[in-house]
């Protein structure tokens, strides 16, 4: 079918794809950036229009001040994401392929888990009544119970445990393709096993740990659920403010107006890691 | 002694036991080839002289140094590995000093030797290639080339040519064997080709079902193959079933031949099989004057090649090739009787 049409056969094969972007993608978008550049009417209610109204509200302190909190708890999210998934999976490729099978199964599985639910199994989990605070006052290192969450800590740990998942899949094709003796070489030439693993194993799969760490920023970015569950008001992301002011306050200019700054955040990390980050030597 | 020595070595993988009791001495600035068919542990032995892998039994030494429990990064080694493994990440220049790198040796000094390497090589100017810019052969080389650049003792190579088209093949082994004699450094080649083992070997070293078969100049293991495995997979070989009828004679049906070498020993009345290389074997048209050590057949082909002819004779049942050159042509053709002559001196006695 590919390529045996010609031009016109190229072009027809991409109409499905492009209606499913234009109807689910482009279209909302739009309507999201005009929402954000309308203006109020006598009445209270909004008209089409161009006003930066919305967008210089965002332009004080308290909202910059959330927007660099959130890019940097996303960013920081993807860091640590990563320093879990990646010896995790480097050691599931060294096991024979039964065991590397059960354990992407597994968890993939847990990607079927929503936010929702994580959000409210770690509440339960480092709540003073039924969380882990028991388990340190039983080891003797805590004289009576205690809540853990909300705190800043917790929203961290439920949004890691969300990102694992995410990366060890994201990770794994490059691990597991890569030639192993490659670090075998590094190892005749001289390198102990952990210099080995700095000067081999991480540059080979630095383009799959990019992309990654950037797929993590961005999913987290969008999480909701967790900040506000587990976190105070001030560990809320951009994001749940979103929420907030399109569900609470009915403002959704505003509301259309943060989304705008927030993919604006989205894109510019996307560029500048593929600009700057991912460039592969020639 | 001080070359490389092997005493003893079995590697089991689990219930699969790789490489069984190796008993093997190098001398130091030797080329040495293992030589055998797929799985037969000749890559298990190379790596466990690399230190990739452990041996299950068994030590290795080099230079009266014990190896066997010397990590790999310890052991002043230099491979080539068959996949070349040559960093993806790095420049051609820099995947040539990486073990110096790691060393910390300079930069100018690293540049001078990767200069230096690659003019050895003769692939000059290339040091700031990628990887993916360069052709088979000269990945090879590169790869050579980063094995060499801290003048490790011991040099492996892991199937080093079988990545390369054929006509590249045969160059490279005797480029490979020139550069091994001018450093003059131990060097341990693995592969299943007995041309390439054959061509380039000081001491060739034939293995099958993780035992060695036998071991000797090129030469020796083609002239007195110890059985008929080695014998089959060194060159090509006319075996007959025989018996012996006196300590230096064998019975072929119902000829008679006196035979120069033996393979172990064999008493009267003992079934075993008569060996002969195809260059050492002579075709007389049956009308000719019968010589001594000799079988009668009938041509059942003959393939003229140009440099070589090839005279394929059916001896009651067996068949035995004959390869002259064209000056030796015997003037026979597909269907002639003519009689085998199979000099003492060419027969060989291998167990049946």
């Amino acid at each position: 079918m590919n390529g045996q049409g010609g031009t016109l056969g190229r072009v027809l094969d991409l109409v499905p794809s492009s209606v499913m972007i234009g109807v689910f993608f482009v279209v909302p978008f739009v309507l999201i950036l005009l929402t954000s550049f309308s203006v109020e009417t006598e009445t209270g209610d909004y008209a089409l229009g161009f006003s930066l109204a919305h967008f210089e509200r965002f332009a004080t302190w308290f909202y910059i001040e959330r927007a660099l909190f959130s890019a940097g708890l996303c960013a920081l999210i993807a860091l640590l994401s990563l320093l879990i998934a990646f010896p995790f999976t480097y050691l599931l490729t060294r096991f024979g392929p039964r065991t590397q099978t059960l354990w992407l199964i597994y968890i993939l599985a847990q990607l079927s888990l929503s936010e929702v639910l994580i959000a409210f199994s770690w509440q339960i989990l480092l709540s003073r009544t039924g969380g882990v605070a028991n388990i340190l006052v039983w080891v003797g290192l805590a004289e009576k119970s205690f809540a853990m969450a909300p705190s800043a800590g917790a929203v961290l740990a439920a949004l890691v445990y969300l990102a694992v998942p995410f990366s060890v899949l994201l990770l794994y094709p490059a691990i597991s393709r890569m030639d192993k003796a490659l670090t075998e070489a590094s190892r005749t030439l001289g390198a102990s096993p952990l210099r080995s693993f700095f000067t081999v194993v991480i540059p080979v799969t630095r383009p799959a740990i990019i992309s990654s760490g950037v797929t993590i920023f961005v999913l987290t970015l969008g999480a909701i659920i967790v900040p506000q569950v587990l976190g105070k008001p001030e560990h809320w992301t951009l994001s749940v403010l979103i929420t907030d002011q399109a569900i609470f306050n009915f403002n959704m200019p505003f509301a259309s107006a943060l989304a705008v700054v927030l993919l604006i955040i989205s894109a510019s990390v996307i560029f500048a890691v593929s600009k700057f980050g991912g460039g592969r030597r020639t | 002694m001080s070359g490389l020595i092997i005493e003893g070595v079995t590697k089991k993988f689990g219930t699969l036991t790789a490489v069984e009791d190796v008993n093997l001495e190098f001398t130091a600035g030797e080329m040495i080839c293992f030589l055998g068919p797929s799985g037969c542990g000749k890559t298990t032995l190379l790596r466990m002289i690399a230190g990739l892998e452990e041996p299950t039994d068994g030590a290795i030494r080099f230079d009266g140094r014990d190896l066997t429990n010397v990590p790999v990064h310890k052991r002043d080694i230099g491979m080539v590995f068959q996949s070349f493994a040559l960093f993806p990440h790095l420049s051609v220049g820099e995947n040539i000093t990486y073990s110096m790198r790691i060393r910390g040796h300079s930069r100018s000094e690293r540049e001078a030797r990767a200069k230096e390497l690659l003019d050895m090589m003769r692939l000059p100017g290339v040091e700031d290639r990628s990887i993916s810019q360069l052709s088979g052969g000269q990945r090879q080389r590169v790869a050579i080339a980063r094995a060499l650049a801290l003048n490790p003792q011991i040099f492996l190579l892991d199937e080093p040519m079988s990545a390369l088209d054929a006509n590249l093949r045969e160059a490279m082994q005797i480029e490979l064997r020139k550069l091994q004699q001018e450093l003059g450094i131990t060097t341990v080649v693995v592969t299943h080709d007995q041309t390439e083992a054959m061509t380039m070997a000081d001491e060739i070293v034939v293995m099958g079902r993780a035992r060695v078969l036998q071991s000797g100049s090129p030469m020796d293991i083609y002239k007195k193959p110890v059985d008929k495995f080695v014998a089959g997979f060194i060159g090509t070989s006319n075996l007959f079933p025989a018996t012996m009828a006196a300590p230096d004679r064998v019975r072929v049906g119902d000829a008679e031949l006196s035979v120069a070498n033996r393979a172990g020993d064999f008493a009267t009345g003992e079934d075993v099989l008569l060996m002969t290389r195809p260059e050492e074997v002579f075709v007389r048209p049956a009308s000719a004057e019968r010589p001594a050590n000799a079988v009668e057949g009938r041509v059942s082909f003959v393939r003229d090649i140009g440099a070589t002819i090839e005279i394929l004779v059916d001896c009651g049942g067996h068949e035995v090739i004959s390869v002259l050159t064209p000056k030796d042509w015997p003037d026979v053709a597909t269907g002639d009787a003519v009689t085998v002559e199979m000099p003492a001196s060419a027969c060989s006695v291998l167990a049946a």
